[in-house]
């Protein structure tokens, strides 16, 4: 049993916000992996949840008429990682969130969740920051969309107001054309290990594959929350593609990340694996890009 | 603290079934306690370990970190659904006895779960994807090779080919 006050389900999205409002101070569940461990954790004894589980209508990922990429906020990891259009326009997001915990995990696991607990390690967020996602969040105002940096307001802390739920993440399709990427986890173990560091970087290469023509790249543990680096970025756009640059553009990380210490590893040792990981995450994302170097 | 109750209906092991379930229970107070089936062990209890593992409409599940009244609409099977009517075990169970993958059998019931839906796929996975598949799972007395060999052997059986040589 879990130590629990009252159990609120919601019935519809506009349901789940009338039961926002009804009680401000309960907590949201989605899939639970992170609220049911806090539970049983002993921290937040007698307390009163709204279940979304049940919304299937926030299940799923769809492709708008703009072409803007709609996943469901409650789509859980393994499904992302199945999904045709996940693979087609963004594998990169599916092959992130397949190194999230295990497979049960990636079961009940969703994206909302993932991002909804502020969290610098999750392992979807840095492939989000780097393709500027937009979250939209819906309230009693009706649904307000906003890029994923500003969603993030400082560790443990996201831009949900009173009221509101989050309903979907957008990736615009300016974001994803064309576009090649790769993330790097760097943790302990090689399965249910929570990331030391966690790099995305993806690609637009010219017509003749020789150019970078963007670059971008985000990473997850490397400062409170997740962090692009547009020094980097800024170190490759436009540039020939070549070994050379891959170096320069990882060594330009240093001016724009701030790793801190923690028992999992120093600050020195999170700034070498970051400059590592984005070189040969580059690189990667070059190779899927079809660049010739 | 007044207690909450609500009432769901699902399918267990085939059967459909209705049950009045408190709303701060996990699925694994609901099978074990209310419907016995003790395969579906607690171990963690945060979603560590996957001894609770059970599969909801085919997919595996730690049942210690889903709530119970989830359950409704759901179609749920543990470990005794895969006996056969005259207690027969099905050929996942049988290459666990016969790799010895099985030694104090805690781990056991979940580890098969996660196997079924595997096997469910009828795709054909390298070792590396399997040890992957099955990375939900601890095991502290068989250091996993022999299970590894069990689902790997019943992969093959199931797509009508032989084990290939290492
Ligand atoms: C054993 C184990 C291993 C794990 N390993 C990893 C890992 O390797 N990498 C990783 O990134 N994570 C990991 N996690 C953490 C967790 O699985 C993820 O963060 C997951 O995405 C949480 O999603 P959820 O739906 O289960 O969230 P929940 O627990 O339901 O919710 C998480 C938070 O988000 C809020 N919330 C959820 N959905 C919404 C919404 N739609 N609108 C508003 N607020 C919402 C909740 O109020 C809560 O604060 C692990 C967890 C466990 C138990
Ligand atoms: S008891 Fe559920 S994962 Fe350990
Ligand atoms: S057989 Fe004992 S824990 Fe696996």
């Amino acid at each position: 049993m879990y130590d629990m006050k009252a159990l609120y389900e919601a019935k519809s999205v506009q349901d789940a916000v009338a039961l926002r409002l009804a009680y401000p101070q309960a907590q949201i569940i989605a899939g639970g992996s992170d609220v049911l461990v806090q539970m049983r954790e002993g921290k937040r004894a007698g307390v009163e949840l709204i279940s979304i589980f049940g919304l299937d209508e926030l299940r799923g990922v769809t492709l708008e008429e703009d072409g803007t990429l709609r996943i469901g906020s409650l789509t859980s990891f393994s499904h992302i990682t199945k999904d045709p259009l996940i693979q087609k326009y963004i594998n990169v997001l599916g092959q992130a969130v397949d190194q999230v915990g295990g497979p049960q995990i990636r079961n009940i696991g969703t994206i909302g969740g993932n991002t909804c607990n502020g969290v610098t390690s999750a392992d979807s967020a840095s492939t989000l920051h780097a393709y500027e996602a937009i979250v939209e969040l819906t309230g009693p105002d009706g649904v307000r969309r906003e890029p994923i940096e500003e969603f993030y307001i400082k560790a443990g802390t996201v831009d949900i107001r009173p009221g509101e739920i989050q309903t979907a993440i957008l990736i615009p399709r300016e974001s994803y054309e064309n576009t090649y990427g790769h993330y790097i986890k760097y943790a302990m173990r090689s399965a249910m290990d929570i990331a030391t560091l966690g790099t995305s970087v993806n690609l637009r290469l010219s017509a003749d594959k020789r150019y970078v023509e963007r670059a971008r790249i985000a990473f997850g543990v490397a400062g409170p929350v997740p962090l692009r680096a547009r020094t980097a970025e800024a170190a490759a756009n436009g540039q020939l593609l070549t070994e050379e640059l891959a170096e320069r553009f990882a060594q330009a990380v240093r001016e724009d990340i701030q790793p801190r210490d923690s028992w999992r590893a120093a600050k020195d040792f999170r700034m070498h694996i970051a400059v590592e990981s984005a070189k040969r995450a580059f690189l990667e994302a070059a190779k899927l890009a079809g660049g010739v170097l | 603290m007044e207690k909450q109750f609500k009432l769901i209906r699902c399918n267990i092991n085939g059967k459909d079934v209705e049950q009045m379930v408190d709303v701060r229970a996990s699925l694994t107070d609901l099978l074990c306690n209310d419907f016995r089936l003790t395969s579906v062990k607690k171990g963690c209890e945060v979603g560590e370990c996957g001894a609770c593992t059970v599969l909801i409409d085919g997919e595996a599940f730690n049942s210690c970190i889903y709530l119970a009244v989830w359950a409704d609409g759901k179609h749920i099977r543990t470990l005794e659904s895969l006996l056969g009517p005259n207690g027969e075990l099905s050929d996942i169970q049988q290459a666990f006895m016969e790799e010895a993958a099985v030694q104090c059998g805690f781990c056991t019931p979940g580890f098969i779960l996660t196997a079924v839906e595997i096997l469910e796929s009828g795709k054909e996975y390298t070792d590396e994807e399997l040890r992957k598949l099955l990375s939900g799972h601890l095991c502290r007395c068989t250091g996993y090779e022999n299970i590894l060999r069990a689902v790997k052997k019943t992969m093959y059986r199931r797509l009508g080919r032989p084990v290939p040589e290492a």
